[in-house]
C-alpha cells in the first residue's frame, strides 16, 4: 500500500513538471508578457514596472523565467501575482477551488441520491412504462450540452424570479444570520448544480438499472426467489448490495471530473469558482493566474485519481499487488 | 466502393433514426453553404430603427380578411423606445418579394451577386427578430452556420490526420520515437480538457480578425483532440503490424512507409469514421463555448457562440427570448444529429452488429 502510493506520487513529478513547461511554454509565445496590460496603466510608473520585471526575472532568458518560477512554487507555493486583482495568485486558487468544491459536491450529492433510486426503480419495472420513460429521459438528457441546459435554467431563474440568477451570495450576505447565509447559498447552487449533474445523473441512472438487471439474472436471486422471499426483500436485501459494488468503483473515477466537470455552469451562472476565474483571467491577461489555473487543476485531478485508486486498493484486496 | 463500407452503408440506410440525422446534417450544410443568398441581409448590415425587434409573421389574411397570394409582413413602429416593444401597423402591409437584389456578398471566393431569396421593397423584413444593434437573427444564424459548421468538419479532419499519422508511426516504429509521442499525449490528457482549451486559447493574442481567430479555433480544438486518438490507432497498429499480410507485404520488399499507409491504418478506418463522428459535436460546442466566451469569432462576424454570448444579459433574458432561442435551437438539433449518425454509425460499421455477420 505504501509502495503504490510512493510509485504513485512519484509518477505525478514528470506529468507536473510537463505541465507547468507546457502552459509556460503556451504564455510565452503570447505576444508582450505578464506585465504588458499593466504597462498601459497610465498610472503605474516606470520604476514600479522595472522592479516588478526584475522580481519576477523577466529581465532574464525563459529558461530562467521558467525555473524561477518552479522553484517559487515547490518552495513558497508562490504561483505568482494576479496583477488584474492584486492578489497572491495563489489565495485566489484557494477561494475559487473552494467554491468549486461547494458546486461541484452538491451536484455529486444530486447526482447519486436520485441516480441510485431511479436506476433501481427502473429496474425494478423494467420494460413497463416507468421504465421506457426513464430510460428515453436519460438518453436525452445525455445529449443536451451543459451551456444550453445552463442558459435554459437561466432563462427559468430569470422569468420565474424563483431562483436568484447567478453568483454565489445575495448583497448584504456578509450580515445575514448563519441559517440564512446557508439558504442564501443553497438557493444560489439549485440551477447550477442541477446543470453539473445532469449529465452525471443520467448516466448513472443507467449504469445503476443495467447493474442491477445483471445481477437480477443471476442463479442465487432465482434461488431466493425459489424459497419464497417477497420480490421486495430479494431486491434490497439480495440483490441491490452486489449491484452496488461497481457503481463504488464508478464513484471513484468520477472524482477526478469533480472540478472540470462544473467549468461551464460556473461560466454560465457566473459561480466565482475555478473555472469562471480561469476564464476571467484569459480575459483580462492576467497570465499568472491562467497558468496557475491550469497546474491547479491538474493538480486536482491527479488526486482525484490517486484517491479513486486507493479506494479500489481498499476495497479489493487482489489489486494491493498491482 | 469497398465490401465493408457498402454494407455498413447499407445497415445505417435501414436505420432510420440515423438516416434522418444524415439528412438533417445534409441539409444544414446546404443552408450554410446558400447562407449569404438565404439571408435577406448581410450579417454586419445594422438597422438604427429596429434595435430588438421581435420576430415578425409572415402573414397571409390580411385586416380585411382578404388572402393574399404572396405572404406579407405588416409595418411596425417603435412604441416604447425604452422597452423596445414595437406595434404593428395593419394599414400598411409589406408584401414580401422574391428574388430581390440587395447587399452583394461573395458565396464563395470570386463568385459575387446581390440576389437575395427574398426581402420587401422598402424597409426590413425580420422573421426571426434582430438583436441589440438591429441586425437580422436569421442573417447571423446562417453566416454564423458556415463558421460553426464547418469548424467541427475542418478540426476533426486535422485531428484524424494528426492521429492517424502520429499513432501510426508511434505503434509501427516504436523505441524512442513512441515513447516521446506517448508521454506527450498523456501530457495533455493529464489536464482537463476546458482548461487545456483556455491555456492553449492564452498563446493567441486576445483580440483576432475573423478568419485568423478561425484558424485559433481550429488548431486549439486539433491540438486537444488528437491525443486520445493517437493512442488508440496507436495500439491498433501495434496489433495489425504483427499480422500475417503484413509480413506478407515486407517479404514482397514493400517498405514501412507503404506498409503503414496501404495495409495498416486502412483497418482502423471503421473505428476512425466512428470516433470522428462522435467527436464532430464536441468541436462545434467548443467554436461555441469560446466564442460565446468573447474569445472566438468576434463581432460583427457571426458564429453560433457569440449569437449565444448575446443572450446572457438579465436584460435579454426576460424580454428578447429569441436571442437565446434561435441559436440554442440550431446548435442542439446539430449536436443530436451528429449523436443520432455516430450511434447508427457505430451500430453499422460494428462488425460484431446483429445479422451482418463479421464485417472486413
Amino acid at each position: 500500500m505504501r509502495a503504490f502510493l510512493l510509485r504513485r506520487l512519484l509518477q505525478a513529478i514528470p506529468v507536473l513538471l510537463g505541465v507547468t513547461a507546457l502552459t509556460f511554454l503556451l504564455l510565452q509565445l503570447a505576444p508582450g508578457d505578464v506585465l504588458t496590460t499593466l504597462a498601459q496603466n497610465p498610472m503605474v510608473s516606470a520604476e514600479t514596472l522595472d522592479s516588478l520585471r526584475r522580481r519576477f526575472g523577466l529581465d532574464q532568458p525563459w529558461y530562467v523565467q521558467y525555473l524561477l518560477y518552479l522553484r517559487n512554487i515547490v518552495l513558497r507555493l508562490d504561483f505568482g501575482e494576479s496583477f488584474a486583482r492584486h492578489q497572491p495568485v495563489f489565495a485566489v486558487l484557494r477561494e475559487g477551488l473552494g467554491n468549486t468544491l461547494v458546486l461541484a459536491t452538491a451536484a455529486a450529492v444530486v447526482t447519486w441520491g436520485l441516480a441510485i433510486p431511479l436506476g433501481v426503480w427502473a429496474a425494478a419495472r423494467r420494460g413497463r412504462p416507468a421504465d421506457r420513460v426513464l430510460t428515453a429521459v436519460a438518453s436525452a438528457s445525455l445529449a443536451v450540452p451543459e451551456l444550453l441546459s445552463g442558459l435554459l435554467l437561466l432563462l427559468f431563474a430569470a422569468r420565474s424570479g424563483w431562483f436568484p440568477i447567478g453568483g454565489m451570495h445575495s448583497p448584504g450576505w456578509e450580515r445575514m444570520a448563519w441559517g440564512a447565509r446557508m439558504l442564501d447559498v443553497a438557493r444560489h447552487l439549485a440551477l447550477p448544480a442541477l446543470v453539473v449533474g445532469l449529465v452525471p445523473l443520467a448516466a448513472r441512472m443507467r449504469q445503476m438499472r443495467s447493474s442491477l438487471l445483471d445481477v437480477l439474472h443471476q442463479e442465487y436471486v432465482t434461488a431466493a426467489r425459489a424459497r419464497g422471499l417477497s420480490e421486495r426483500r430479494v431486491l434490497f436485501r439480495h440483490a441491490l448490495r452486489n449491484a452496488l459494488n461497481p457503481m463504488i468503483t464508478l464513484f471513484g473515477f468520477t472524482l477526478g471530473a469533480l472540478v472540470s466537470g462544473s467549468f461551464v455552469a460556473e461560466v454560465v451562472f457566473a459561480w466565482p469558482g475555478l473555472g469562471r476565474i480561469t476564464v476571467e483571467a484569459l480575459q483580462s491577461e492576467d497570465r499568472y493566474l491562467v497558468m496557475g489555473a491550469v497546474v491547479m487543476s491538474t493538480l486536482v485531478l491527479m488526486a482525484g485519481n490517486l484517491i479513486a485508486d486507493l479506494m479500489l486498493v481498499v476495497a479489493d484486496p487482489r489489486m494491493r499487488d498491482v | 466502393m469497398s465490401e465493408p463500407a457498402g454494407r455498413a452503408l447499407r445497415a445505417l440506410q435501414r436505420n432510420r433514426v440515423a438516416s434522418a440525422a444524415a439528412w438533417v446534417l445534409g441539409a444544414l450544410y446546404v443552408l450554410a453553404a446558400l447562407g449569404p443568398f438565404l439571408a435577406p441581409y448581410a450579417e454586419d448590415s445594422i438597422d438604427r430603427s429596429r434595435f430588438y425587434h421581435p420576430p415578425q409573421r409572415l402573414r397571409w389574411l390580411d385586416a380585411s380578411g382578404r388572402l393574399h397570394a404572396s405572404p406579407f409582413v405588416y409595418a411596425t413602429r417603435l412604441a416604447d423606445a425604452r422597452e423596445w416593444t414595437y406595434v404593428d401597423d395593419p394599414a400598411a402591409p409589406l408584401p414580401v418579394r422574391w428574388l430581390v437584389h440587395g447587399e452583394p456578398y461573395a458565396l464563395l471566393p470570386g463568385v459575387r451577386s446581390d440576389l437575395h431569396l427574398f426581402g420587401l421593397d422598402a424597409g426590413r423584413v425580420n422573421v426571426l427578430g434582430t438583436d441589440p444593434l438591429g441586425r437580422d437573427v436569421l442573417s447571423r444564424l446562417l453566416y454564423g452556420a458556415r463558421i460553426s459548421l464547418t469548424v467541427g468538419l475542418v478540426g476533426i479532419a486535422i485531428t484524424l490526420t494528426l492521429g492517424l499519422a502520429l499513432g501510426g508511426i508511434a505503434g509501427f516504429a516504436g523505441g524512442w520515437v513512441d515513447a516521446a509521442l506517448m508521454r506527450l499525449s498523456e501530457l495533455l490528457l493529464s489536464i482537463p480538457g476546458l482548461y487545456l482549451l483556455i491555456a492553449l486559447r492564452s498563446a493567441f493574442p486576445a483580440t483576432l480578425p475573423p478568419g485568423r481567430a478561425y484558424l485559433a479555433i481550429v488548431a486549439i480544438l486539433s491540438v486537444i483532440g488528437w491525443a486520445a486518438l493517437a493512442r488508440v490507432i496507436r495500439g491498433m497498429t501495434r496489433a495489425i503490424r504483427n499480422t500475417e499480410y503484413v509480413a506478407a507485404a515486407t517479404a514482397l520488399g514493400a517498405g514501412p512507409a507503404r506498409v503503414l499507409v496501404r495495409h495498416v491504418l486502412p483497418n482502423t478506418f471503421s473505428f476512425v469514421i466512428v470516433a470522428a463522428t462522435v467527436a464532430v459535436p464536441g468541436y462545434i460546442l467548443g467554436e461555441v463555448f469560446l466564442s460565446f466566451l468573447g474569445v472566438g469569432v468576434q463581432e460583427p462576424a457571426a458564429s453560433w457562440g457569440n449569437m449565444l454570448g448575446q443572450a446572457r444579459s438579465l436584460r435579454v433574458l426576460t424580454s428578447f427570448p429569441w436571442l437565446l432561442a434561435v441559436p440554442a435551437a440550431a446548435i442542439f438539433v446539430t449536436v443530436m444529429a451528429f449523436n443520432l449518425l455516430g450511434d447508427g454509425l457505430r451500430d453499422a460499421l460494428d462488425p460484431r452488429g446483429a445479422g451482418e455477420g463479421r464485417g472486413r
